[in-house]
């Protein structure tokens, strides 16, 4: 029936309106933990730790990657145009404006935020969650809030290493293996990257990344069913969400802050 | 694993992270050039600044000396006003002459200052008399274009 379609339709907006606003006060509510938390800084210390340390490797090793495939691809089209000397502008500026941030969110999202959902909800299928309430803990301040914060500091610290192993990567193939003039290469790169329109612009585009994958993380690990299914779909529903969330905001981003050319 | 242990690991990679952010600031992205220190600023007045862009280097002799601060068009004279900070250290004769150059055939633009000869140096708020604008390549062309052509019914006479 064509009511009945409506009526699905008309559900589905609603409970996809009620999600978004069922988070957007959850968030309010971890921010305001969010003192509380800093209050007992080692919480988030130890969330930095888990966070952070363990997805150094991970970082490193994609950055690397990244700038080898950077510096090859580049040089490839820019010695058609006999500008091969700019590869470093070219390395640096797309690690620092767009992929230091997003590639380190996207391995983010896979890295840590998977297991802060994981994590939060075996806590909560575990009942250890409705434990600590019973004994006058918030469990949102207590868990959640280091976490958020954790997330929140770890996020621009790694994408700022992803980008700095990246040129460096670039410039192991771009000068050591190819043959690029090293002068050049960083005079150019020098001359063309600017320190708060693409180095700022790109450290906050990293804190936006950090705040909305740690939060996303959360939300679904603290709202997941209590269940071995609820915490599997949970897990994937993460990784589906930030992803996705952290391309848009991308985009969003990149025309709000380099839409006017210098 | 105790707590100093995670503290001093979670030291570490704030550290690292530190690290990278200088490093991406320093050597990508040339923080140390720009101009610290004491400056002062001039302006002067050109005809055309071209693609002049804020923040453009000011060199005399090749030396940066100075970066463009704003560029502004005069609504009385309509003539661009371009502000530049330059460095305490590096006093100006008055009669200084400031012109809009390219760094190589299509590079980016800057200003070069010739020093003139006058006893007095420039002070801060002074305005830069002597100008040479931008050299616009359509109207180069244009002038080019229209020599040759005149040259050409020359010949045919």
């Amino acid at each position: 029936m064509a009511t009945d379609l409506l009526a699905r339709l008309g559900r589905w907006a609603l409970g996809y309106l009620y999600r978004l606003g069922h988070g957007a006060f959850f968030f309010v509510e971890l921010l305001k933990n969010a003192p509380a938390a800093l209050r007992r800084f080692y919480l988030v210390v130890a969330q930095i730790h888990a966070i952070g340390n363990y997805s150094v490797l991970i970082i490193a090793a994609s950055g690397l990657a990244v700038g080898f495939v950077l510096g090859l691809q580049g040089y490839y089209t820019l010695s058609r145009y006999g500008a091969a000397e700019s590869l470093g502008l070219l390395v640096a500026l797309s690690l620092v404006r767009e992929l230091g941030p997003v590639v380190t969110a996207l391995l983010f999202a896979g890295r840590a935020g998977t297991s802060l959902t994981a994590e939060i909800g075996l806590m909560k299928a575990g009942e250890q969650l409705a434990a600590m309430e019973m004994m006058a803990i918030d469990p949102k301040q207590r868990v959640l809030a280091p976490r958020l914060l954790g997330g929140i500091i770890a996020m621009p610290l790694l994408a700022a290493m992803f980008s700095a192993v990246g040129i460096f990567g670039g410039y192991v193939v771009g000068v050591l293996l190819i043959g690029v003039d090293p002068g050049q290469f960083w005079s150019q790169m020098q001359s063309g990257v600017d320190v708060w329109d693409d180095v700022g612009n790109g450290m906050i585009k990293s804190v936006v990344f950090g705040v909305t994958c740690t939060f996303v993380a959360l939300y679904e690990g603290f709202e997941a069913d209590a269940t071995p299914e609820g915490v599997a779909q949970a897990t994937t529903r993460t990784v589906v969400i930030s992803s996705l969330a952290v391309l848009l905001l991308d985009f969003v981003l990149t025309a709000v802050m380099f839409s006017t050319p210098r | 694993m105790t707590r100093r242990n995670i503290e001093t690991l979670v030291g570490l990679f704030v550290l690292a992270g530190f690290v990278a952010i200088g490093y991406l600031a320093l050597k990508a992205a040339n923080l140390a050039a720009m101009t610290v220190g004491e400056t002062y600023t001039v302006s002067a007045e050109f005809d055309n600044v071209g693609g002049l862009k804020p923040r453009a280097p000011v060199k005399s002799a090749g030396v940066i000396v100075g970066r463009v601060s704003s560029i502004a068009l005069d609504p009385r004279t309509f003539r661009g006003v371009v502000t530049m900070e330059l460095e305490k250290r590096y006093a100006f004769p008055k009669d200084t002459s400031a012109s809009i150059l390219t760094a190589g055939l299509l590079g980016d633009q800057y200003i070069g200052l010739n020093p003139g000869g006058d006893d007095e140096n420039l002070a801060a708020g002074d305005v830069i008399r002597m100008t040479q604008s931008a050299v616009v390549l359509e109207n180069f062309i244009g002038q080019l274009l229209y020599n040759r052509a005149a040259e050409g019914g020359d010949a045919k006479k």
